[in-house]
């Protein structure tokens, strides 16, 4: 015992520096370095590699510093409702029970899209798969059970398909990804959309649970079988098979920040003038888009009490959705479709700036 | 001081005055230790108890809405707002019992191994290895789970588990083998607590009395013999306080759990089908829960995982006791 306490504590400290300095950077209150950090937000990781980068072009730019903690959209939503950071994000919309126990109305700014790529791990088959998303619910309800089901087999003439078992591999905590593949399967069936539904978690009818986009990847990756779907930019990154995936107009089409970015295109085209922006564009019409791509959002208080913070905010939420959008497609997000960018940035006027009412 | 009370004469040493006085000093020392050592005492349990009123408080929406039904029912849905963690704790259970199944043999013979057997130049190395088994960080188990044990629990082991030994005509190795499983998790969990398990029962070996060891050979004992009937009874609640480490740490372990038990929230007798544990239902979902019922069951979860652990180390003790009891009878 005596030498276990040993090893522990040689591990303790060598871990220590390191965690301290985490600690400071990431638990000290915004408040306490005023004088370093301008803003501070919370919320969605999805979003994270580009918005690191934006708020270290943007602080290079104008000297603005912004604090980010990606600890999820949930997260994000809980601790703007708690008024404890100055803008939230999330990749789905907040409900109107959410905004309703917030401070405030609450404004959702689309940034830029994600599409979620079904991935599989059929080594027989070379050849990229078509699916549609009746059969994609059947498989993710347990009533598809082989790869060699005649629905599969209808969509893929002339791919030899093999006799596997499918294993289905979703994500066991919750996820904004979670949230904008079942808006899909809803979208597309009847009896999805009764149950399990749409959600961050859902009770998953059939499968395995994986945490994280690497914990989805690496389950299907290991079991000959599997199928499941992550983030596109994570499927890219790492080389993962996907499926085409037949969409509104009847196209299979890939997986693409082009493919999300027409999906938007069509659903902004037909917006009425006095939209909220809480829009779901799965299942898009238009024969680019791709059927399961979705916004991510920010969240702000229409209304904001400090004047300075609020420049700040609006300030850098207009240098977003002008230049920031630019650099989107490097990192594989999809950028908002111009019309849009510029409506939401006549939109940043909507917020009131001071106490009253 | 030594200076000081060296140039005192015999007498002024042995005079009552100076007795008194050091004894009073002694006094006021003895007062501030007591003093301090009783508020430290007092702190932890105290502690205890404000951990546990939190978490009742955080926990009290879903616990007073679902009342027992949040222990029995096995329906998780967010959307629909219905929580039960039936199978949640049923997988926390399950994987610390196969855990401490594999695990206890294993540290016991260890143990007995380097305290008892090994040449000595041998027990430093071994047992610092053993012990560097507690300094391996969760998630470097998740991953070496993934890569190593996953695919070598779906291929060789399970066949044979199922096959070979036709165990797949029982419920506990039934099924579909697709290595995530509760299996998984109880062999991971078994390699976390083996080091917890065996440094304590190792330390107890070796505190065991030579004379007891030699009173047994006197007598005629085999090494075999003398280890089983005199060391082990001697040391046996210590290594069930070893066991209790061990399941405490399996009870509430998270990481690596969650990276191989498949978090699937179903109640399945086969060892080979996924599983969920309450430790991993919190990791899951907490940062994304955004309504106050579904944070609230999450607490709620959060005490029963608390209420279990209190209640097992219980019984624990309670074994401990009885065993200690009966052998002095």
């Amino acid at each position: 015992m005596k030498r276990l306490a040993l090893v522990v504590l040689a591990v303790g400290v060598a871990c220590s520096p390191d965690q301290s300095k985490n600690g400071t950077s990431s638990a000290t209150p915004a408040a306490q370095r005023s004088g370093s950090v301008d803003l501070t937000g919370a919320g969605a990781t999805f979003p994270y590699p580009l918005y690191s980068k934006w708020f270290a072009d943007y602080a290079a730019k104008t000297g603005v510093k912004i604090n980010y903690q990606s600890i999820g959209s949930g997260g994000g939503i809980r601790q703007l409702s708690e008024g404890t950071v100055d803008f939230g994000a999330s990749d789905s919309p907040m409900s109107d029970d959410e905004i309703s126990k917030a401070k405030g109305p609450v404004l959702h700014f689309p940034t830029v899209l994600g599409a979620v790529a079904v991935t599989y791990n059929v080594p027989e088959v070379t050849a990229q798969l078509k699916l549609t998303g009746p059969v994609l619910a059947d498989i993710f309800t347990g009533k598809i059970k082989k790869w060699n089901d005649a629905q599969i087999a209808t969509l893929n003439a002339g791919v030899k398909l093999p006799s596997t078992d499918i294993l289905v591999v979703h994500r066991s905590d919750g996820s904004g990804t979670t949230f904008v593949f079942t808006d899909y399967l809803s979208s597309v069936s009847k009896t999805w959309a009764v149950s399990p539904g749409r959600g961050k978690e859902v009770p998953w009818p059939v499968g395995l649970g994986g945490k994280g986009n690497e914990g989805v990847a690496g389950q299907i990756k290991q079991t000959p079988g599997g199928i499941g779907y992550v983030e596109l930019a994570y499927a890219k990154q790492n080389n993962l098979p996907f499926a085409l995936i037949q969409n509104a107009a009847g196209k299979f089409v890939a997986p693409s920040s082009a493919g999300a970015t027409a999906a938007a295109a069509s659903v902004a085209a037909k917006l009425p003038a006095n939209t909220d922006y809480r829009l779901s564009i799965v299942n898009a019409a238009g024969a680019d888009a791709y059927p399961i791509s979705s916004f991510t959002w920010i969240l702000v208080y229409e209304q904001q009490a400090d004047s300075v913070k609020a420049k700040k905010l609006i300030d850098f939420l207009r240098w977003a959705l002008a230049d920031g959008e630019s650099q989107a497609t490097s990192l594989d997000y999809a950028p908002l479709p111009a019309s849009m960018s510029t409506q939401l940035q006549a939109r940043l006027n909507t917020i009131k700036i001071g106490t009253t009412k | 001081m030594t200076d000081a009370s060296a140039r005192l004469s015999a007498k002024q040493w042995f005079s009552a005055e100076r007795i008194a006085e050091s004894l009073k000093a002694a006094r006021y020392g003895d007062r501030a230790y007591t003093a301090v050592t009783t508020a430290f005492a007092v702190l932890i349990p105290l502690l205890l108890l404000l951990i546990a009123i939190s978490i009742t408080i955080a926990a009290w929406p879903a616990l007073s809405q679902f009342g027992w039904s949040f222990i029995t029912q096995s329906e998780w849905n967010v959307g629909a707002g219905k929580f039960g963690a039936a199978p949640a704790i049923y997988g926390t259970l399950v994987s610390s019992a196969v855990a401490l199944i594999i695990a206890t043999p294993l540290a016991l013979g260890v143990s007995i191994f380097l305290s008892e057997i090994a040449p000595k130049w041998l027990r430093q190395p071994v047992g610092f290895l053993v012990d560097l088994l507690a300094a391996i960080p969760s998630v470097v188990y998740g991953l070496w789970g993934v890569f190593v044990l996953i695919p070598l629990l779906r291929d060789p082991v399970g066949p044979f588990l199922s096959d070979t030994l036709h165990l797949g005509k029982t419920p506990l190795f039934s099924g579909p083998n697709y290595g995530y499983s509760m299996l998984a998790a109880g062999i991971i969990l078994a390699i976390m607590i083996l080091p917890f398990i065996s440094a304590v029962t190792r330390e107890v070996l070796l505190a065991v009395p030579r004379s007891q060891r030699e009173a047994a050979l006197a007598l005629g004992a085999t090494r075999w013999e003398m280890i089983r009937d005199a060391v082990i009874p001697y040391a046996r609640s210590g290594i069930i306080g070893g066991i209790i480490l061990g399941l405490g740490r399996a009870l509430g372990e998270t990481m690596a759990v969650t990276m191989l038990i498949g978090n699937r929230p179903e109640i399945s007798a086969s060892l080979f089908a996924p599983g969920y544990t309450m430790a991993s239902l919190i990791a899951n979902e907490f940062s994304e829960a955004t309504s106050d019922l579904h944070v609230s069951a999450l607490m709620a979860v959060g005490a029963v995982l608390f209420a279990v652990t209190l209640i097992v180390n219980a019984l624990a003790r309670w074994l401990v006791w009885r065993v200690t009891r009966a052998s002095r009878r």
